[in-house]
């Protein structure tokens, strides 16, 4: 039990297969209420998609686990209508503190960069934002079959068929298309016989969250080498509630099951605090991690995503990010290819996009993980050395790593590509991650990512709309055109943003007549210097394999 | 030649979208050229590297400065 939180119990009810209904084959299944599972059955509900929930259990996250939350899987998030709950409930914070033994090396402020919806994270439990999704979930009317365990799955050429366990006995059911979000240990790719490759790291850490009786700065302190907790690293990150997130490297040698009791935490917590501060212990667990990721995501019916397909470190926080950015990828081609709209292989470039990602993932959290737990005496000196200059020298403060915190991949070399023709400045080049401006709507105030994303869209911008041939953009088709405007201007029957700030045009820079395709998750996939609608639709059908 | 002590960290050809990657790829880099070696061997390394490096710098006012910032709290 939680001082600061009550598990929700989800009712378990018999599912209409074992109640005489006829099987049906379901559109989508998927398999896993966490985050990723959650978020991808709630975009499936934007996409017109039929698809139901499986999971073994009846409550949200045991423990705090997943705690960070980044920018653009808080867009995501807000695509699927649970960004205001979710930063609503976290914690936002700005000052980060690195120590060096005794010493503090150096402090940093994250503040965000100005002008957009979403800060670069907050910090939350993971039990709440599987809560709210959960909330969502009930809103939107999806269906979400608690202690519904899958025992086997069979892969046919045109559907998946499983064995689901529930407290009333054994079903079968099938699906054309199956969503693995069972987590790392991932049971289906075990049945499936699918291997993930990488290694274990060698080191144990503990979780303690603590409860604060008192005040206490919301920053993250991380320490190297601390007084307290000599040749390992330490770090204090606040969450919801009042809670304190302690992260304690223990070493390969320490011994999990001695190391999570209360008598063994609780001195290394006071050597921390000091005597004198009073706490409560919330939540302690010992973990060790892996860093893998299967070769492909995608296995005929069988669509993976999450720590399912891929485990990083947890330095960094791209776990649960990386895997809301999966969902994000794949549930847009999966509709596509549901309707007939796009050929299948529209799905492998899901595998591709997404292992990159991984890779991109696996690389930045290795290179914090071997910062933070230097394996050799020659890299604990470069990392003393780094430390030490650090607290004097700018480009020593770029080489401290305790964990680059997850931002979404670029895109670059995607075949759903059409590469410029045009002369661009600026980061949002086909592949990108969209950029957020505050942008107004009927003179009422707005982000850009609130208007895009759930579609292909064709961002048009101009300094003064009478001069647009509206015809042509009417006659667009597949796509809907977003008109961007330097001043307000109402176009009637076209949405207009009013970039009042002028950062879409900076951002994207822009002119008039620069004109961007986007994807449904919100990144570019071509852009041009004028419009042309037969240039947008040769890019249209690439992006989508039809090409 | 003033002694550069803003992030420098770049490689021809490359695009980074982060600004903390051409340092995490030296970082990496210097970290890997060290593996498997002994402490005694990897202290020799380092010692080649800063000869190296120095001669590619050559302008001895720069390394002196760069010598006094490096000496200080050892």
């Amino acid at each position: 039990m939680l001082k600061t939180y009550t598990y929700p119990k989800y009712e378990y009810a018999r599912p209409p297969e074992l109640s005489g209904a006829a099987p049906r084959r379901y559109p989508v299944i998927i398999v896993g209420a966490g985050p990723v599972g959650l978020t991808a059955a709630l975009d499936c509900k934007i996409n017109g998609i039929d698809a139901i929930v499986l999971d073994d259990d009846d409550t949200v996250s045991v423990g705090s686990r997943g705690l960070c939350y980044a920018k653009r899987a808080l867009e995501v998030l807000d695509r699927v209508g649970v960004g205001d709950a979710v930063v609503n409930k976290g914690v936002e914070w700005n000052v980060g503190r690195t120590f060096q033994g005794e010493k503090e090396v150096y402090n940093f402020n994250l503040l965000p960069e100005p002008d957009h919806k979403r800060p670069g994270m907050i910090n939350l439990q993971q039990y709440y934002l599987e809560q709210f999704l959960v909330d969502r979930c009930v809103e939107t009317d999806v269906e979400i079959r608690w202690k519904n365990k899958v025992l086997a799955v069979t892969q046919h050429d045109d559907h998946a068929t499983l064995q689901v366990e529930t407290p009333d006995g054994l079903y079968q059911i099938e699906a054309d298309w199956l969503i693995v979000a069972d987590g790392a240990r991932s049971p289906i790719r075990t049945m499936l016989g699918l291997d993930i490759e990488g290694k274990v790291f060698m080191d144990r850490f503990l979780i303690a969250d603590v409860v604060m009786k008192a005040e206490f700065p919301a920053e993250r302190w991380f320490w190297f080498d601390p007084p307290f907790h000599r040749n390992q690293s330490v770090l204090l990150h606040r969450e919801a509630d009042n809670v304190w997130r302690i992260d304690f490297q223990l070493g390969w040698d320490a011994d999990p099951q001695l190391e999570r009791q209360p008598e063994r935490v609780i001195p290394r917590i006071k050597a921390m605090l000091g005597e004198d501060r009073e706490f409560d212990l919330e939540w302690v667990s010992v973990y060790t991690f892996q860093c893998r990721r299967m070769a492909s995501f995608n296995h005929g019916r069988v669509l993976f995503a999450g720590d399912a397909a891929h485990q990083v470190s947890p330095f960094g926080a791209r776990g649960a990010n990386s895997g809301v950015q999966d969902t994000d990828n794949l549930v847009w081609k999966l509709k596509l290819v549901i309707e007939g709209k796009a050929p299948t292989k529209l799905l492998d470039t899901y595998s591709l996009e997404r292992c990159w990602a991984a890779d991109e993932n696996l690389m930045n959290s290795t290179r914090s993980t071997d910062f933070i737990t230097p394996k050799s005496t020659a890299s604990k000196t470069i990392r003393t050395a780094t430390l030490q200059l650090a607290q004097k020298h700018a480009f020593a403060r770029k080489l401290v790593n305790s964990g680059r915190l997850s931002v979404p991949s670029y895109y670059v070399d995607s075949p759903l590509n059409t590469p410029d023709v045009d002369e661009f400045n600026g980061s949002m080049e086909p592949g990108a991650p969209l950029d957020d401006a505050p942008v107004s709507v009927d003179g009422r105030a707005s982000w850009l990512l609130d208007h895009i994303g759930n579609r292909f869209q064709l961002m048009v911008y101009c300094d003064d709309a009478s001069t647009l041939d509206l015809a042509l953009l009417r006659a667009v088709e597949n796509v809907e055109v977003v008109v961007v405007t330097s001043r307000e201007q109402p176009l009637k029957g076209l949405t207009v943003l009013h970039d009042v700030k002028g950062r879409f045009a900076q951002r994207f820079d822009a002119k008039h007549g620069t004109t961007y395709l986007i994807r449904p998750d919100q990144h570019v996939c071509a852009r041009w210097r004028t419009f042309d609608a037969a240039r947008a639709n040769a890019a249209l059908a690439r992006a989508t394999c039809n090409a | 030649m003033a002694l550069e002590l803003n992030p420098n960290f770049r490689e021809t050809g490359k695009r980074y979208h982060r600004d903390f990657s051409p340092g995490d790829d030296f970082y990496q880099l210097l970290i890997d050229t060290h593996r498997d070696l002994t402490d005694e061997q990897s202290a020799l390394l380092n010692a080649k590297l800063v000869l190296l490096l120095a001669n590619h710098i050559g302008d001895i006012s720069t390394l002196r400065e760069a010598m006094a910032l490096a000496r200080e709290d050892v």
